[in-house]
């Protein structure tokens, strides 16, 4: 059996590429005056370039954390170029603006801009390194009143939004990771979908990383004012290349009065070759904030990057809000992966579902790594946890370390975890029935992730499960 | 691997560390370092005092100690307990499971000769004082003290290495039977206020034995004194040992326990725990499932009221294949009371076809009460079942109600759900004279809680 899966696994990484298009960079480095620079390009407000700044002191105070069962080498800082732009930075009327280059890796990638438009009701906001180049459907959307465009633009469109939320859920201090992000940050996408209206279409953002030696630094900011609802899905897929490239974004959501945000992630960036050298480090800040009634959900999907490490959270703040977190984590090969959520519960009668599907491979280390906090004041709360992990070969490993805090006896909260391996027998019956085991590894490993993949929307949940099989190929040994 | 195993278990990190000098056991250490002892156990206690001068009490920053604040007893200037404590024999009577039983009575930390009574024993079958077997140069006591639990691994480890004086020692031969519990009894009295007290046990079981101990700790007075103990036993080749503990020491006192178990091939270790005592009681368990085919079965059950906090560590290495462990902790809590939970399960690579179950389930009576729980599995093979579970919650409603429409209603009704939530981990002590007892001082309590 482990031959035929070996071939699979070994495949090259299908998306491995390097567009060649002139960039207009920061010199590499981080200090106040790269800040200053990056505001410049950006054309920001002063107000905007001094929380950049307090976020830099503030990130200059502290230190690195070493908390996650993961183990790599600190990016240096210093090498890091801050700032890269493809040169068509002005701004676009219409596709037929954008670089024919951009197009084409877009056509590598599977996701022809072209055809998006003719895709059920996508609309994508294709952001190629740092700035945002074509946005499509706005016309749909601005009749809607949905705002959907990048981070830069809300900046100069909609400054009063912008500066009315941000960093009030992922304060510019929050963590390492977050005060960095907040000091650098290139662009990213702002979403505000007004009081009472439901977004007519499902939103969507395909992030790249290109640049050699460029930092990804997004920032993402979606608000659905009372009774609005939105959903939006993001999906990544890097280049290869040799050095270990950081990536720190940040996103925050802001669930006023019974609005509902969905959140999709798939996440497939460059894992580093067999040897574990390059490949992605993905220390992801994300958060929402639910108000009275709200539902915020995250479904991520991680097959990708070196080193994740990333728990996007619910601060379950108003009463009867509601929480879910569904994810699949992948680490194959030498990759690392420390996620789960947290769920903060505050409010009265607040809500929260955990959902976690972790698959370890090769010499893969899956952690999840979640809490669960009811404050005393939150009566009535309810929690159910799932945690389930599967190994494939045995030089792999799957940790759990769920934190289970509870104030108050009218809450309820449950924690449930296991274990367990696909296993020779499975494999022969899917064989009896003439699958081959690629085939039935897929099968397996799909039926094991499927609470998870029917909270993805349709377009993803396809996408998901051919990831999944890619990159679990060759890895039962 | 190891390395993959050490770091969560390292005490490394974020330590409340004093400085050296204003070291609050300073004078403490340098009276337990002269205590006359044979060359190898005073370089025990010196590497011991060495290692808690370096880190200290530790800090809420320890991830080992997030949730149990115990900086508060690096602030008593404690001292060691002071000889010259009577107790009669009336007074530990209640505290005797079966009066006929070997019994080693130590009253505030010290062997006490009229009240312990050992008996006749099966042939080769040793029960006494550790102080005793120590100045007796019994061979096992060399060969296993501080070896089967690390004085390195944990800052009170190492400070029971270096300041403990007495305890008791259990050694069991291969192929010889102890039909009756062994019953160990630590007392404090008033005598021992703001004193630390650090009895420790080797029980020390061999090949094709059977073995049964229990360990209380009681207090008589209302003193506060701080308890840290360390127990370690050996189960060998194809024996059966089960292990039960009592902490029930008065609600000002400090105890912090560590048990550590060294499993050899085809063995069966079953303990049992109950913790209502102390202002704060951490009780760390370690079993290391040394050989293949071990089976190891760890229930406990945790009561606090008032502001009490109860703590448990738990921690099974499963480093070889085809071993079954078996974990279920619950808990009670009322008033502000809090309860801390933490069961790690390691899984080596080699450690195929391991089963590993563990549960925690905990039951709140009060708004004010606090539960912290982390289970934690680290799994490095793939043919495995490891489970975890744990719950936190209220009485349940549906069955209030079911029982109200049979006609058992209120405190009643309380009393029984509550009852019947604690007994199923008492149903698992094979001994019948302990479990009865423990029934009814749970039953006791239990009532108390919901008068």
């Amino acid at each position: 059996m482990s031959s035929s899966v070996e071939q699979l696994v070994n495949r090259e990484y299908k998306y491995g590429f390097v567009t060649d298009i002139e960039q207009e960079t920061a010199p590499p480095g981080l200090s106040e005056e790269t800040i200053r620079f990056i505001s410049a390009k950006k054309q920001e407000p002063e107000w905007l370039l001094e929380w950049r700044l307090k976020a830099y002191r503030r990130w200059l105070e502290m230190e690195e954390p070493h908390w996650p069962n993961v183990k790599y080498t600190s990016p240096d800082y210093q090498a890091i170029t801050y700032y890269a732009a493809p040169k068509t930075a002005k701004p676009l009327g219409s596709l037929d603006e954008v670089d024919p280059k951009l197009l084409e890796t877009y056509e590598k990638l599977g996701i022809p801009l072209s055809e998006q438009k003719m895709l059920a009701g996508v609309a994508v906001d294709a952001i190629f390194d740092s700035v945002s180049v074509g946005t499509t459907f706005k016309e749909t959307l601005a009749k809607a009143g949905v705002i959907f465009c990048s981070f830069g633009e809300a900046v100069r469109e909609h400054p009063e939004l912008v500066r009315q939320y941000l960093g009030t859920v992922v304060p510019a201090n929050d963590n390492y990771f977050a005060a960095l992000n907040s000091a650098v940050f290139s662009d990213g996408s702002f979403v505000f979908v007004p009081k009472g209206v439901k977004c007519p279409m499902e939103l969507s953002t395909y992030f790249r990383i290109n640049a050699a030696n460029t930092g990804q630094f997004e920032r993402t900011l979606i608000v659905a004012e009372e009774g609005a609802s939105v959903s939006y899905l993001e999906g990544c897929t890097a280049p290869k290349r040799d050095e270990n490239q950081l990536h720190a974004a940040v996103v925050e959501l802001v669930a006023l009065d019974d609005a509902s945000i969905k959140y999709s992630t798939v996440q497939n960036w460059y894992a580093g070759d067999d040897e574990g050298r390059g490949g992605i480090y993905n220390f992801v800040t994300k958060r929402g904030k639910a108000m009275r009634r709200a539902k915020i959900s995250w479904t991520q999907v991680e097959t990708g990057s070196a080193i994740t490490w990333k728990y996007p959270s619910v601060i379950l703040q108003g009463d009867d809000s509601v929480g879910e977190f569904y994810s699949v984590a992948v680490a194959n090969g030498r990759q690392q992966a420390d996620t789960g959520t947290k769920m903060i519960h505050i409010g009265r009668n607040t809500r929260s579902t955990i959902v976690s599907k972790g698959i370890s491979a090769g010499e893969g280390q899956n952690s999840y790594r979640g809490q669960v906090k009811i404050l005393p004041k939150a009566h009535g709360a309810r929690n159910y946890t799932q945690c389930d992990s599967m190994l494939i070969g045995n030089r792999c490993g799957a940790h759990t370390f769920p934190y289970i805090d509870v104030q108050n006896s009218s809450s309820d909260v449950e924690h449930e975890a296991s274990t367990s391996k696909i296993g020779e027998d499975q494999i022969f019956y899917c064989k009896q029935r003439g699958l081959n085991t690629e085939h039935a590894i897929s099968v397996i490993v799909n039926g094991f992730c499927k609470e998870v993949f029917r909270e993805l929307p349709m377009e993803f949940a396809v996408e998901a499960q051919k990831l999944l099989g890619v990159s679990l190929e060759g890895s039962v040994g | 691997m190891d390395a993959t195993v050490t770091p969560t278990l390292s005490e490394a990190k974020g330590r409340g560390r004093s400085a050296a000098s204003d070291l609050p056991f300073s004078a403490l250490l340098a009276t337990a370092a002269r205590q006359p002892a044979p060359s190898w156990l005073t370089a025990l206690r010196q590497a011991g005092a060495e290692r808690f001068a370096a880190t200290g009490i530790p800090g809420s920053k320890d991830e080992e100690w997030r949730f149990t604040p115990v900086t508060p007893m690096g602030r008593v200037d404690w001292a060691l307990p002071q000889a010259g404590a009577t107790v009669t024999a009336a007074e530990i009577a209640p505290h005797l499971f079966d009066p006929a039983w070997p019994t080693i009575v130590l009253v505030d930390g010290r062997y006490d000769a009229t009240l312990s009574r050992v008996g006749t024993l099966p042939a080769g079958v040793r029960v006494m004082g550790l102080a005793e077997a120590i100045a007796a140069e019994v061979p096992e006591v060399a060969a296993h003290l501080g070896r089967t639990a690390d004085p390195m691994q944990t800052p009170f480890t190492a400070l029971s290495a270096a300041t403990f004086t007495d305890g008791l020692f259990v050694h069991v031969p291969s192929a010889a039977s102890l039909d009756v519990p062994v019953q160990l009894v630590h007392v404090t009295t008033d005598r021992a206020a703001d004193a630390l007290l650090a009895p420790r046990l080797l029980v020390v079981v061999g090949d094709n034995a059977r073995a049964a101990l229990v360990e209380s700790y009681v207090s008589l007075g209302q003193a506060r004194h701080a308890t840290n103990t360390v127990a370690e036993v050996v189960v060998g080749r194809n024996s059966w040992v089960e292990h039960i503990r009592v902490q029930r020491e008065n609600e000002a006192a400090w105890h912090i326990g560590f048990t550590q178990v060294d499993q050899q091939r085809d063995s069966h270790y079953r303990s049992f725990a109950l913790a209502m005592g102390g202002h704060l009681a951490r009780h760390n368990l370690h079993a290391r499932l040394g050989d293949e085919n071990i089976e190891t079965l760890l229930y406990g059950l945790y009561l606090t009221r008032g502001e009490q906090l109860a703590d448990t560590h738990s921690a099974i290495f499963h480093d070889h294949p085809n071993c079954n462990s078996w974990e279920v902790y619950k808990g009670v809590l009322a008033d502000q009371s809090r309860a801390v939970f933490n069961g790690k399960v390691f899984v080596q690579p080699i450690a195929q076809k391991t089963d590993a179950k563990q549960t925690n389930r905990n039951l709140l009576l009060s708004d004010r009460a606090k539960v912290d729980t982390k289970p934690q599995l680290e799994i490095f093979a793939d043919d495995v079942k490891c489970t975890h579970g744990a719950t936190v919650g209220k009485l349940d409603e549906m069955q209030r109600y079911y029982l109200k429409t049979r006609g058992i209603g209120g405190k009643q009704a309380e009393q029984l759900l509550i009852w019947a939530f604690a007994a199923e981990v008492l149903a698992e002590i094979t001994q019948d004279a302990v479990r009865d007892r423990l029934e009814q001082v749970v039953h006791a309590r239990l009532d108390e809680l919901t008068r």
